[in-house]
């Protein structure tokens, strides 16, 4: 190299530090309500910060093809992110996730270009295509059933464990042949590119709604370890940097996620929740209510907690709700929302659209925080939620959902469940809390029962 | 040596990471996720290195569809975190009605 080179790619180098502190100071922020925006604007900064010393780079040869790409790229990005509505971010997000990973995946193909890579480069290549591969597709199944453009339960057969078996062995065979002669016109290339793409949507079909959470923060992980892979593939540090974070980052949130459900992620990834239904049958009378009668009953009540889930978001019903908590407020009664970290389909997507309606944030208490003090509520209204509230959770030991931790809504004075109809939850589970002495069935659209609860106070 | 050399600062990133995130309270997940989501696009920079590096037409076109999916994940990943961020306020206080609400 040229002197001038030496210097160049030490700029290039230098700079590339100050992105990765923008990153690391970023991400902590974004760790407090706070701070939290000027956080991501941190974090936006490094990344143009990145995107410009790179451009700079003596290997960039033209750049009418990359200013077009670029533009064509941001403006799909900028048009999503603009448009669509908040009820549908856990799509959205899948669905950046998914274009991220299959960049990754096409920069570790473009890498098997360039002449002179070692075998732990090719190895890093094959990392790089795999778990991008595998972001890709388990992103688009995650978004066709979260968008239930496809049947959004667990897709379960027989053999299933034993084709995903071979499929895994196929692709370590492929990877080995890739990795002892690595060339673009192989087919074990082409093999690897495609088995990956297929191992992506074998691991995520046997996954059911309600364990969405864990796997949109699992595939968040994936597209940056894929991002890491890719930064091995062509030695580049930001990569490294940047996409371990973000790995660590989905990790760690997977497993707040999964100690949620109190399910091991293995649990999770393999066993197709709902598949085993033992459960003790429950029977019992439920107790329907009308808006006027939980009407009375609220109006008198000083302690409310509303306690969301996936239905709420399907009713579009945070506004009204919203509504009601102040009204009550008004009328002198404390209001709470009380989350279950696995409420939705998303990590925190109850908070999201809580927010969307303008609930402040500091009235949004976590499970642990509600549970020691339930007994005090008067009035529990769980709209749309089934699971994160079952106390089969907590007594039945043949529930398939035993031992996850629930918010104990059964122990407040008064329950009010807003369910459209008597069918089970996601997890096809019944639920003893609707035969509960003290729980109030109000049937109907979540949305429209509230407002007819709401209706009343105003008259 | 490189190699090892790049283990290292992986390894480190990634302990890095869980220190940060660990302690996130559960109402910005969302956005943690999706902040998080828009930073793995970090991959826009290997993009660009192989759509402008002459390796070859093939190469260059890949990089340039790269350029171009990682650019979606990178301004839509934050653009949807700023938007999601910017709804979540602190309940106000009485007498602090115009502004000062951030």
């Amino acid at each position: 190299m040229i002197p001038e080179d030496i210097a160049l790619q030490q700029l290039i180098n230098g700079t590339y530090i100050i992105a990765a502190f923008l990153f690391i100071f970023g991400l902590k922020m974004l760790g407090k309500p706070d701070t939290a925006k000027r956080g991501n604007l941190l974090s936006a900064i490094g990344m143009l910060v990145a995107i410009v010393v790179t451009l700079l780079a003596r290997e960039i040869l033209s750049y009418q093809w990359i200013i077009m790409a670029a533009i064509v790229g941001a403006v799909i990005g900028a048009l999503t992110a603009r448009m669509v509505a908040m009820t549908s971010m856990p799509e959205l997000v899948a669905l950046f996730n998914g274009s991220g990973g299959l960049a990754s995946l096409v920069v570790g193909w473009a890498a098997l270009y360039s002449t002179g890579n070692s075998t732990f480069t090719v190895f890093t290549i094959f990392l790089a295509i795999l778990i991008g591969g595998v972001t890709f597709t388990g992103s688009l199944v995650a978004w066709g059933k979260l968008s239930e453009v496809m049947p959004s339960g667990a897709i379960v057969f027989g053999a299933q464990r034993i084709v995903n078996g071979i499929l895994l062995l196929a692709l370590i065979y492929v990877g080995a042949m890739l990795c002892l002669n690595p060339s673009t016109s192989s087919p074990e290339f082409y093999a690897v590119i495609v088995l990956s793409l297929l191992f992506g949507v074998m691991v995520v079909i046997p996954i059911g709604g309600a364990d969405m959470p864990v796997v949109i923060s699992l595939l968040n992980s994936y597209s940056g370890l894929a991002a890491c892979a890719a930064g091995f593939a062509i030695n580049n540090i930001i990569l490294i940097v940047a996409g371990s974070l973000v790995g660590a980052a989905g990790l760690i949130l997977t497993n707040i996620m999964c100690k949620a459900m109190n399910r091991s992620l293995a649990n999770v990834l393999f066993s197709g929740f709902g598949a085993v239904k033992t459960a003790t049958k429950v029977e019992g009378e439920v107790k329907p209510i009308v808006a006027e009668d939980a009407f009375l009953i609220l109006e008198a009540a000083s302690n409310v907690a509303f306690v969301p889930g996936y239905g709420m978001a399907v009713a579009q019903a945070q506004h009204v709700v919203r509504e009601l908590g102040e009204l009550l407020e008004a009328n002198g009664c404390e209001v709470s929302y009380a989350i279950h970290p696995v409420a939705g389909r998303m990590p925190g997507h109850m908070n999201v659209l809580l927010a969307e309606a303008n609930v402040p944030y500091d009235q949004l208490i976590e499970m642990d925080e509600i549970n020691p003090r339930i007994e005090n509520v008067d009035v529990a209204v769980v709209i749309g939620a089934n699971d994160v509230v079952n106390p089969a959770a907590r007594e039945d030991e043949n529930s398939p959902i035993y031992g996850m931790p629930i918010i104990n809504v059964d122990k407040a004075r008064t329950v009010f469940v807003l369910k459209r109809s008597m069918a089970s939850g996601f997890s096809g589970v019944d639920n003893p809390l609707f035969f509960g002495d003290n729980t109030r069935m109000l049937f109907g659209d979540a949305k429209a029962s509230i407002s007819s609860v709401i209706a009343e106070f105003k008259t | 040596m490189e190699a090892v050399f790049l283990t290292f600062i992986l390894m480190l990133s990634i302990f890095l990471g869980f220190e940060l995130i660990a302690k996130v309270p559960a109402t910005l997940h969302t956005p943690l996720m999706s902040g998080a989501n828009a930073i793995s696009g970090i991959t826009v920079v290997g993009a660009l290195l192989s759509a402008g590096s002459g390796h070859g037409e093939i190469s260059g076109l890949l990089g340039a569809v790269a350029v171009a999916l990682a650019m979606i994940n990178v301004v839509g990943g934050y653009m949807v975190t700023d938007r999601m961020l910017a709804m979540f306020k602190k309940k106000e206080t009485p007498d602090a009605s115009t502004g000062g609400k951030r």
